[in-house]
């Protein structure tokens, strides 16, 4: 009798240990719940960022899988992730497609004519309808979509080349394939 | 001299430095009713992007999309319900400060009540065995053992 009065402490401990230990070691900020992934891409219909008196739909974006990058030129690791992005669409050949979030035009332009514009075409979000529709937290966010326009994957925060290599690249060749 | 001074220093040490002044945005509200709304529903909702701040007290850009959704949302005369269904299509249960009820949430919500039940039985089961090992506990044997070593002390 007394020994099993001495395991129920011992118990609680340890399984307060346990419950915590999970808590602090696999909640991660960034990980954020992923609304839209296997979802179509919402349906918009946008200006382009070279020919504003063109609108873009979701359409445009079949037929290739591709990455959707939420950029804007007030945020800072959007230009600090545009020369990853250079690289991916030179040496990867991967098909980028901007969406320019909440951005002055004028400026995104004048940013991409100095360092030069590695996307396919610029979706010109101005009022963030669709970065709503994307369930966007903030930029920079980058999505993977297949060549049906279904979004398979959603990366927050600045791609790197490790970021690319280990996530995004996989499932850009599996997306390529599998359609 | 040093009077005016000091009263010159409590003058400054009222006036707010730095005080947190939340964005008004100037927004054209179609009646009193939504604005009402309006009010109370970016109370509701969490910013997706702060962690824990209500789209009404964030600045960040997406908070200032929310806001401009939900208006827009209210204007198209959907219902509390509606924009919340809307909201948490695109942003899941981290929008909402009260998770709904799905398995991911499941321990969340029946949690408490598990370890009140689990509290509950402990604290029985060891009333149940005080109450127990309260009766006489030694055995006719043993009682006739312990009346002979107190007599032969």
């Amino acid at each position: 009798m007394a020994k099993q009065s001495v395991l129920i402490p011992l118990c609680a401990f340890a399984i307060l240990v346990g419950v915590l230990g999970l808590g602090f070691t696999l909640s991660d900020h960034n990980d954020l719940p992923a609304q839209r992934v296997d979802e179509s891409m919402p349906s918009f219909s946008l200006p382009s960022l070279w020919q504003p008196e063109s609108q873009i739909t979701a359409a445009a974006l079949d037929g290739e899988a591709a990455l959707i990058n939420v950029w804007a030129t007030w945020c800072p690791s959007c230009i600090a992730e545009h020369a990853e992005l250079a690289r991916i669409h030179s040496e990867e050949g991967v098909r980028i497609v901007g969406v320019n979030y909440n951005d002055d035009p004028e400026a995104a332009r004048a940013f991409l004519r100095k360092w030069g514009d590695p996307y396919a075409f610029h979706i010109v979000d101005a009022e963030g309808t669709l970065a709503v529709d994307l369930g966007v937290y903030g930029a920079p966010e980058t999505f993977v979509i297949d060549s049906r326009g279904v979004i398979r994957y959603r990366h927050v925060g600045v791609v790197t080349e490790r970021v690319f290599e280990e996530k995004l690249k996989p499932l850009l060749v599996q997306f390529q394939e599998a359609s | 001299m040093r009077v005016l001074k000091l009263l010159g220093l409590l003058v400054l040490l009222t006036v707010p430095v730095g005080q947190v002044i939340p964005a008004i945005e100037a927004q054209a509200f179609p009646n009193d009713g939504v604005k009402a709304r309006y009010y109370d529903l970016i109370a509701e909702f969490r910013c997706p992007q702060c962690l824990n701040t209500n789209l009404a007290g964030s600045d960040a850009m997406i908070a200032q999309d929310l806001r401009k959704t939900i208006l827009r949302l209210l204007i198209e005369g959907k219902t509390d319900a509606e924009i919340e269904t809307y909201l948490y299509d695109r942003y899941g249960d981290f929008i909402l400060y009260e998770p709904r009820l799905t398995p991911r949430t499941w321990l969340l919500w029946l949690g408490p009540l598990g370890l009140g039940i689990l509290g509950l039985w402990i604290w029985l089961s060891l009333g149940w065995k005080r109450k127990r090992s309260d009766g006489n506990t030694l055995s006719e044997d043993e009682q006739r053992r312990v009346q002979r070593l107190l007599e032969g002390s």
